[in-house]
């Protein structure tokens, strides 16, 4: 080991034998193949040390807020596929759930309980990418290949709901556009047999292997106290070791009739985030099969006619059906005034909506909380003297999604 | 403690203090507060330090034209974990004086929001470490998310809004 000293201007420790005074100022993105996604950081590195840090956002910022604002209600659901996009039926399912609380729709227990199948299904393909990613970039491609296959199946699952795979536009205001299929029930039993299986191989590669470990415990923590000031959520502010879960703390489509663990972390390192993300996806299956052998009987949407578009075939038969059809989709239904703010536990936290009405077709403000936005100005006090390469595995476990964090 | 009782202390405490302006618990079980800006920063810190709010979930602002004197609109939402109690802050700020105190001393999570509102409403908020804009470019010269600033290009005449315009 070589004697470390201070760097007097950026209080970073380095070693002596690297210093010749030099201190260089290194591009890591826009687009860069260690970096999933448009981000830039511009990093001041002595060596391969890291002293500072400093990133551009916004590079593809598409003005969601703006465009929601001359939109109906039901044409925001789009937006929202586009802001975590690897698990867009949460992002579209808290759409529908924060404007049903505006409106004051009770939504049946079948609705709650498919919702939750879609949104655990989802939770388990954003987990799976990030961490399968974190394998890649510690230089094990393995588990990704196989990781991506289960993703695919998901996928299935989806386009077995609603036709779409990535950008699902999932579900309506007011419930499901259709019912479950029986081919999705039955691709779904499938899935659910063999996917454990075929995870617990790809956690055997990685959970206990010791190369990985050496590799990831120490890179990237934070502190519990930083993380909640950072207004952290999700899995990175479980691995931190604050256990706050909007699922358990705000239960929202009946989340509380679930029997479920809160995994969390000590450390706040990279593989604390890793491990948690794991531990989750085994609670999530333990969702999905609890929410399968308990699904109540009984309708797919609301019994809300204002807001729910009335079968097609009705359209064509029924006057008022047809005045209903015309009203949706026109956006001239009537919406209350009020203001509301609600929040969903998405794949990288806390996914907060706050919406402002003023009872015309299209919300007059709409703000969207991306977990994303919030937790990644901590990256640079993450990665401070820390190496290069930490610096981009600390990136891929804080699952830093750039249409999230844009919007 | 209960969520209601840990809540009336909370407003009890607020209101000792002078801080609250207007309070009300609107349909939807949300608590609305509203306050001065000047004094904001303030009932952070009070709330941080002596209430236990520790979570800033959201900082934002919205604009109302409309309103006399008080155009704009910084709202907050925050947090007691523990408890599990949320409220709304809002405070309303004139055009001609668009300055809010930065919340970056408490909550350093408030530094990126600050940064989006003021990069799309023009609010300043007074201490902020590095008031830039973030997500739009940086030599824009205007504040995408106010009202006046209609969505699509206002000289445009091939379409008609005249009915499902807003």
């Amino acid at each position: 080991m070589s004697e470390l000293e201070v760097n007097k201007k950026y209080n970073v420790q380095v070693s002596t034998e690297t210093i010749d005074g030099e201190i260089a100022t290194l591009n890591l993105g826009p687009t860069h193949p260690a970096t999933h996604g448009i981000f830039q950081n511009v990093l001041k590195v002595d060596g391969e040390r890291i002293l500072h840090a400093e990133q551009t956002v916004g590079y593809i910022h598409r003005a969601f807020e703006k465009l929601a604002e001359r939109r109906p209600y039901n044409q925001i659901t789009p937006i929202t596929d586009r802001l975590n996009y690897c698990s867009s039926p949460i992002n579209n399912l808290g759409w529908h759930m924060t404007v049903e609380k505006l409106i004051g729709a009770e939504m049946p227990k079948r609705v709650d309980y498919m919702r939750v199948i879609v949104m655990e299904l989802s939770r388990i393909a954003d987990h799976l990418v990030c961490n399968s990613v974190i394998g890649v970039d510690t230089g094990a491609l393995t588990g990704f290949t196989y990781m991506f296959q289960e993703r695919e199946k998901i996928y299935d699952l989806f386009e077995e709901i609603c036709g779409a795979r990535l950008t699902t536009n999932v579900g309506r205001i007011g419930g499901f556009d259709r019912d479950f299929s029986p081919e999705f029930y039955s691709k779904l039993k499938t899935f659910l047999k063999e996917f454990p299986k075929n995870f617990d191989e790809f956690g055997s590669l990685l959970e206990r292997n010791r190369i990985f470990m050496d590799r990831t415990i120490g890179a990237g923590p934070i502190s519990a106290e930083r993380a909640l000031n950072y207004s952290f959520a999700g899995p990175n502010l479980r691995a931190a070791g604050v256990d706050y879960d909007v699922r358990v703390m705000k239960p929202y489509s009946s989340y509380q009739d679930f029997d479920f663990n809160i995994p969390v972390g000590t450390e706040g390192d990279t593989y604390d985030r890793f491990m948690v993300r794991q531990q989750e996806i085994r609670e999530s299956l333990k969702i999905i099969h609890q929410a399968l052998d308990n699904m109540p009987s009984g309708d797919y949407y609301a019994d809300i006619p204002s807001f729910y578009l009335p079968p097609k075939e009705e359209v064509y038969r029924s006057m008022e059906a047809l005045i209903y059809h015309f009203k949706i989709v026109m956006g001239e239904t009537p919406i209350p005034v009020g203001e509301v703010y609600h929040s969903v536990e998405g794949g990288n936290g806390e996914l907060g909506y706050y919406l402002v009405s003023d009872g015309g077709r299209n919300p007059y403000r709409l703000h969207f909380r991306r977990p994303c936005f919030i937790y990644y100005q901590a990256y640079p006090e993450m990665i401070k003297g820390s190496l290069l390469s930490d610096a981009i595995l600390t990136m891929s476990s804080m699952n830093v999604i750039a249409g999230e964090l844009d919007a | 403690m209960s969520t209601s009782s840990f809540l009336d202390k909370t407003i009890e405490g607020l209101n000792s203090k002078g801080f609250i302006l207007e309070y009300t618990t609107d349909k939807y079980n949300e608590h609305n507060i509203v306050i001065d800006a000047k004094n904001a920063l303030e009932v952070v810190q009070y709330l941080n330090a002596e209430l236990g709010y520790n979570f800033l979930v959201d900082l934002t602002g919205s604009h109302y034209p409309d309103k006399e004197n008080q155009e704009y609109q910084v709202v907050f939402h925050i947090q007691n974990l523990i408890e599990n109690t949320r409220l709304r802050f809002k405070s309303n700020l004139s055009k001609n004086l668009m300055e809010f105190p930065s919340l970056t001393p408490v909550f350093s999570a408030a530094n990126w929001m600050e940064r989006e509102t003021f990069d799309f409403f023009g609010i300043q908020f007074i201490g902020h470490p590095d008031l830039r804009r973030i997500l739009n470019v940086d030599d824009m010269d205007y504040h995408p998310m106010r009202k006046e600033y209609a969505l699509e290009d206002e000289t445009r005449r091939d379409k008609n809004d005249t009915f499902f315009g807003r």
